[in-house]
């Protein structure tokens, strides 16, 4: 797929020591850009007023203060820090060298802070409540992001994660009610998504349809069957079939009370702690084991898998069934949570945010985690400002995800490159 | 009932001689060329079968969610005649309803109303077809609309805005209007195939995202006062389509049907024409079947994505324009699309991406979505059983080994 040289491209993450100038050259000239849009906020329309951040929650050791700037001045300390930044990598490109991970991340945080003083001027910006329920938003998209990262990485293109998702949902919000159990909703769930999964496979390993059709042409059965029986079925019992328990928050002791962390991470419902245990145990299952290591090689190369004894075929059934039994139990988020309840179509395409964050975050899975944490963190920000009444139109937000991908596939950020037998299938012989 | 289906088609197909489908095996330059080669050139038998499979599952699952037969199936050892006669009558009971929506309503007096549910199956129809022509045509180049609901939405906004903001007379308002609906879609499908030109970007990916950001972008117009919002309202819509751009209706005021199933049918002799006839879709096919050889033989690749993605995203621009100049006039909305951007892509594989095949199954498309409604009201049977049916008959399609090993049919022997 890459038009550069037709060298052998090793299958760990490593990043090769020399960097071609070109691509170094892309992070000082998106943060030049982005430096350059906070600025412009000020020159154009700034707002007058003070930001206030609230940074309490009545659960902590102690009580952190609010913070209250002045708008414009604020906004004009941090354009003056961002290109300081925007200077230092551009010197440590010159040097030969690229730009650390912390100085972007840094930069994207106070960049945020610029932005949040500049549309909440007058108002006060609930910080607990924005982070804290950028996460809870995120979960579905982090589980579907994992499954579609392991499914991509044994070289089959997951686009049915939606319909995992979506049919996981369904499943819980019935299997919840008849068992009287959020676990036995969650089971149920995993399950399900491991079923769409295996659909996939079976028509997409065993039959070679291409994986693209299967996977979109699942999504319309999946929305069209759990639309069906919802109509048919759960819509005439909502009692008996669609009112699950769901689950409550669980405070974690101590973890819990720290300000400012202690609400966003650890006073949250199990499957967000779920979560975490998932990434963890995805990136050290994929990188740090053997059946990873079988993993990426079918999907990078299968043809030479084969030659070693590895079992192409079943290991992508494997991998792509424990996809599934993860991205399922992302769609128990829909209806197990906070409004447990099926509706029709209720995932709304988080499954193609998923997706977007699985190749934002260059088909590794810590990355696709933080992508669908920034995605997550996205869609809540247009919630809270448009509650704030910003500025900002939320529908510009809502976007954001889908144009950062576009920008993301078209090269600008940085090489994206899938596993190089992703989408094929395998035929022996 | 399937015992008659399963020894029929098995005579039919002894009869049918294969057409030759090249060995799958010599595809290795081109990421999906092999698959897409075999969508185009599979063979009709197939199709015939996959609809009726499907079929018989939406059938199951009628039977399954129906109040009677779970009644009777209690007792069925006792009584199996009252099992099978709800079985009977629920299954008759849908499809008599479809029948009665999609083509010929018995129900009621008079020829015209009989036969007003076969000219809405082809209201139905028309953007099924021109959106399938888009998708299909993308298909023979190779690459994968996904994007039709975002072009859609692009063009219907687009098409609405020249009608709203303009006051003209009608034979130069509704080309004009149309004009502008295509130009958008061509445009917004454009921008995949000039990424995919310029970076190789994957236009499956882009098309998906593209989706939503239209979405966006159509929800943000529609929500702001001085661009698409109807004045003093606070719903996102916008108002009403004016007289000069309404598609004017075929067969009177009784009939919906309107003048885009025309366009539809004269889209499908203009791409039939532009692919099987001229030089830039003997390009098109060229790139499809093997990008690698098409340039080696002088195809500039990069200039044919974009041509055909601007080709593609214009035909399924005329479908939005369709639905918002002749179907839905009542306004600009976000759900204008009417989901058939997706749809469209089941229509292009069922029509194996040739026109008359689009033609064929967009009538049958439209025929199932018409009768839905009748078999929603008349039978409390949940519109959304189409979906099911749509979705397994591309399943089965896609999946000719698997039709194949169902009905007991020989094997291919290129296969």
């Amino acid at each position: 797929m890459s038009t550069t040289a037709k060298v052998p491209v090793p299958v760990d993450e490593s990043e090769p020591a020399a960097v071609p100038l070109r691509t170094a050259l892309k992070a000082p000239i998106m943060l030049g850009v982005v430096t350059l849009l906070v600025a412009l906020l000020i020159a154009f329309k700034a707002r007058s007023g003070k930001t206030t951040f609230r940074l309490a929650a009545d659960t902590d050791f102690f009580d952190l203060p609010e913070i209250t700037v002045p708008s414009t001045a604020t906004v004009a300390t941090v354009v003056v820090l961002l290109a300081a930044f925007t200077a230092a990598s551009a010197l440590l490109v010159s040097r030969g060298r690229r730009t650390p991970v912390w100085l972007v991340a840094l930069f994207a945080v106070l960049a945020m802070v610029g932005f949040l003083a500049w549309a909440a001027a007058g108002k006060s910006v609930p910080v607990i409540g924005l982070l804290g329920g950028s996460i809870a938003l995120a979960v579905p998209l982090v589980f579907g992001a994992l499954g579609g990262v392991l499914g991509e990485r044994a070289g089959v293109v997951n686009i049915a994660i939606d319909g995992q998702l979506l049919f996981g949902a369904f499943a819980a919000a019935i299997f919840g009610t008849v068992i009287g159990s959020p676990w036995g909703g969650l089971v149920a769930a995993m399950l399900a998504g491991g079923l769409v999964a295996l659909v996939l496979g079976f028509f997409a390993i065993t039959y070679f349809v291409n994986q693209i059709i299967v996977g979109v042409v699942l999504n319309v059965l999946v929305i069209g069957l759990t639309s069906f029986l919802f109509g048919q079925v759960l819509a005439e019992h909502p009692d008996q079939l669609n009112a699950p328990d769901h689950f409550g928050r669980i405070p974690i002791p101590l973890l819990g009370q720290i300000p400012v962390i202690g609400p966003v991470l650890f006073r949250q419902t199990i499957l967000v702690y779920l979560m975490y245990a998932a990434v963890v145990v995805v990136a050290w299952a994929l990188y740090r084991t053997k059946w990873g290591l079988r993993v990426r090689a079918v999907g990078e190369h299968p043809k030479a898998a084969d030659t070693v004894g590895i079992k192409v075929n079943r290991t992508r059934y494997t991998t792509l069934l424990i996809a599934g039994l993860i991205a399922g139990a992302g769609g128990a988020t829909y209806t197990l949570v906070s409004v447990p309840q099926f509706g029709q179509e209720m995932t709304d395409g988080a499954g193609y945010i998923a997706l977007a964050a699985v190749i934002f975050g260059r088909w590794d899975p810590v990355r696709a985690t933080l992508a669908a944490l920034l995605f997550g963190f996205a869609t809540n920000l247009s919630g809270v400002l448009s509650v704030l009444g910003s500025p900002v139109p939320s529908q510009f937000m809502l976007m954001l995800p889908y144009v950062v991908t576009i920008i993301a596939v078209a090269g600008l950020v940085g090489a994206s490159r899938p596993p190089a037998a992703d989408g094929e299938p395998y035929r022996k012989g | 009932m399937s015992t008659d289906d399963e020894n029929q088609p098995a005579s039919v197909e002894e009869q049918t001689p294969d057409p030759k489908e090249p060995p799958p095996s010599g595809h290795e330059s081109g990421r999906f060329g092999g698959v897409l080669r075999e969508i185009v050139l599979g063979n009709a038998l197939v199709s015939v079968l996959s609809v009726v499979l499907a079929v018989v599952v939406g059938s199951l699952m009628i039977l399954l969610t129906d109040e009677n037969v779970r009644d009777t199936v209690s007792y069925i050892g006792s009584r199996p005649g009252d099992f099978f006669s709800a079985v009977w009558t629920a299954i008759s009971d849908a499809y008599s309803a479809l029948f009665r929506g999609a083509i010929y309503n018995t129900n009621v007096e008079g020829f015209e109303g009989r036969i007003k549910p076969l000219t809405e199956t082809l209201k139905f129809s028309a953007p099924l077809i021109l959106a399938g022509l888009g998708v299909g045509l993308a298909f023979r180049a190779g690459l994968f609309n996904i994007g039709g609901r975002g072009q859609m939405l692009l063009a219907g906004a687009a098409a609405g805005w020249v009608g709203i903001g303009m006051d003209l007379p009608l034979v130069l308002h509704l080309p004009l209007a149309v004009l502008a609906g295509a130009l958008a879609g061509a445009l917004w499908a454009g921008i995949a195939g000039f990424l995919k030109a310029q970076s190789g970007a994957h236009e499956v990916i882009v098309t998906i995202m593209l989706n939503y950001v239209g979405y966006y972008l159509v929800f943000y117009a529609l929500s702001k006062q001085g661009l698409l919002q109807a004045p003093g309202s606070l719903n996102p819509k916008s108002k009403p389509m004016p007289e000069s751009v309404i598609l004017p209706k075929l067969l009177g005021d009784r009939f919906n049907l309107h003048l885009g199933f025309v366009i539809a049918l004269v889209a499908v002799g203009v791409v039939w024409w532009l692919l099987n006839k001229s030089a830039m879709g003997f390009r098109f096919r060229a790139v499809g079947e093997n990008p690698d050889a098409a340039r080696a033989s002088g195809i500039n690749v990069g200039r044919t994505y974009i041509t055909v993605m601007l080709i593609a995203g214009g035909l399924v621009g005329l479908a939005g324009a369709n639905q918002i100049l002749g179907t839905a006039t009542s306004g600009i909305t976000v759900d204008l699309d009417a989901g058939i951007g997706f749809d469209a892509i089941t229509v292009a594989l069922l029509g194996r991406s040739r026109p008359l095949g689009i033609l064929a199954a967009g009538l049958l498309f439209g025929g199932l979505k018409a009768g839905s409604f009748s078999m929603a009201a008349a039978e409390g049977i949940p519109v959304e059983i189409v979906l099911v049916i749509q979705s397994l008959i591309v399943l089965f399609i896609a999946a000719p080994p698997l039709v194949r090993a169902i009905f007991r049919l020989p094997k291919e022997a290129t296969a």
